[in-house]
């Protein structure tokens, strides 16, 4: 049932080192379900929030090539970072909804011998395995069902927001349906879908380390034995300061933090080096072994 | 900052956000804070997005631009989503912080400009962002001595794989750099 299921993928900047491991578990999980990623050749970076923070036409320009060069691939696109990929979908959006915009912006595109004219989608891969390939698939692939594992899925801020076709913005389900079909429950957290602080870890610490902390203590009160979220900047937030964020809020905030990829390849046994487990700061190897199989 | 520079920024600003998708809703604010109330920084903001609105309205935009308010916006779209007016702020926040930087009005020091402005920089330079190169730029704008407090975490990284040391060049470099020049200040070249 998933076999037509081909897309131009983007895996986004920060899968080359930082978060590699989500791009290796992505490939991973992609093929063992039979949905066909294509790296989009060439691609260049998005802008993240930051590009459009300085020059809005110049960000759309960065989008726009991307989004030229899925179009000439005949696929549509897919993101694995939440950034990436509300950043892709607000300029396709962007590019449709105003003309003098987009004006300017294939002014720009043809100035380095592209064109672009809005037959792309832009996609989460979550939206792709939960809403395209399915429960049926997802069990079906099911190998080590994660029996008794307790699983606090982190959507953050841009599964859901400000597109809410994809998903609720308030109370998103994506995650939590996809934990069920691995045989894991799925703890109520709270605070599923609010902000890690996002650049704020670099740029205001102390706000940052407070608002990924606060995500980090609904988690453990939820009784969650892991976390798992669908964008890098959560993931590495979340994980690589977890010691400096207890002495600050004077509580253990310590709890395994993994990809969604990565939690569904456990399900699928695949093996670590095919999900890239090592690269995890936080032990989720021995919260895999401990609990699942 | 004169009072008819204030107003003209404000006019700017007002002239901007009316033109992006949604904007026009910018005048049907009712004040009712839920903005304010749904932000994750707003407690640590010189002045909330309920008051950014106000001062907007009462020709005091320069305050606004001044203050810390625009970096402390985490693009988190809790406030867009949940406007009754449906007046999408992030997208507000966006705006002030493009016109901050465009009159180099963001406050001394101030790490969430130096942020995005290396960041644009570094994008442009190699078309793909380099967490290294980022880093660099960023600390010898700010501090370059948090460079040093960086250590242990870029240590930590590296015994992950996980940090990068050479920024990856896009083969279309010159293809996408030509894009970019194309764009003057803003607007498409004619």
């Amino acid at each position: 049932m998933t076999e037509n299921l081909t897309f131009a993928y983007y895996p986004g900047c920060s899968a080359a080192a930082t978060n590699r491991a989500y791009d290796v578990s992505t490939r991973s999980v992609a093929r063992a379900m039979d949905i066909g990623l294509e790296e989009l050749d060439d691609w260049n970076c998005c802008g993240a929030s930051a590009y459009v923070s300085v020059d809005e036409k110049r960000a759309g320009v960065l989008c726009a090539r991307n989004l030229a060069l899925a179009e000439k691939a005949g696929k549509d696109l897919t993101a694995i970072c939440s950034g990436c990929f509300v950043v892709l979908r607000k300029t396709n959006k962007h590019l449709a909804d105003d003309p003098k915009f987009a004006a300017a912006v294939q002014k720009a595109l043809a100035a380095g011998g592209m064109s672009y004219t809005g037959s792309v989608k832009v996609r989460h891969f979550l939206d792709i395995v939960v809403n395209d390939a399915g429960e049926a698939a997802v069990r079906g692939r099911v190998t080590r069902p994660l029996a008794g594992l307790k699983v606090a899925p982190y959507y953050g801020c841009e599964v859901g927001r400000p597109f809410s076709e994809v998903d609720d913005p308030e109370e998103p389900r994506m995650m939590d349906d996809l934990i069920r079909w691995l045989g894991a429950e799925a703890v109520p957290f709270p605070l599923k879908a609010k902000c890690c602080g996002g650049m704020m870890m670099t740029t205001q610490p102390s706000i940052g380390r407070r608002l990924s902390g606060l995500v980090l203590q609904s988690a453990r009160d939820a009784g969650a034995d892991c976390i798992i979220t669908a964008c890098p900047l959560c993931q590495i937030n979340l994980e690589a300061y977890q010691g400096a964020i207890s002495r600050k809020l004077h509580a253990d905030c310590r709890i395994g933090v993994l990809y969604f990829t990565q939690l569904m390849g456990a399900a699928f046994g695949l093996d670590e080096a095919q999900l890239a487990l090592k690269d995890c700061i936080t032990p989720v190897e021995s919260v895999l072994s401990r609990k699942g199989a | 900052m004169s009072e008819t520079e204030a107003q003209n920024l404000c006019h700017e600003l007002l002239e901007h956000v009316r033109r992006l998708p949604g904007g026009k809703s910018i005048d049907r604010c009712i004040q009712c804070g839920t903005c304010t109330a749904s932000c994750p920084t707003s407690g640590a903001m010189r002045y909330g997005p309920r008051q950014t609105l106000a001062a907007l309205r009462a020709g005091m935009l320069d305050r606004v631009l001044k203050s810390n308010t625009p970096w402390l916006c985490t693009s988190c779209y809790s406030c867009t989503v949940r406007c009754p007016a449906k007046i999408p702020f992030t997208d507000v926040m966006y705006e002030l912080k493009r016109l901050a930087v465009k009159h180099k009005l963001y406050p001394r020091r101030n790490t969430g400009s130096a942020m995005v402005r290396s960041f644009a920089e570094v994008v442009s330079t190699y078309g793909r962002n380099a967490e290294t190169a980022l880093v660099g730029k960023y600390y010898l704008r700010t501090n370059p001595l948090n460079l040093i407090g960086q250590l242990p975490m870029a240590l930590k990284l590296l015994a992950k794989r996980r940090l990068e040391f050479l920024p990856h060049k896009i083969k279309g470099i010159d293809g996408l750099r030509n894009m970019l020049d194309a764009v003057e200040n803003g607007e498409a070249k004619q």
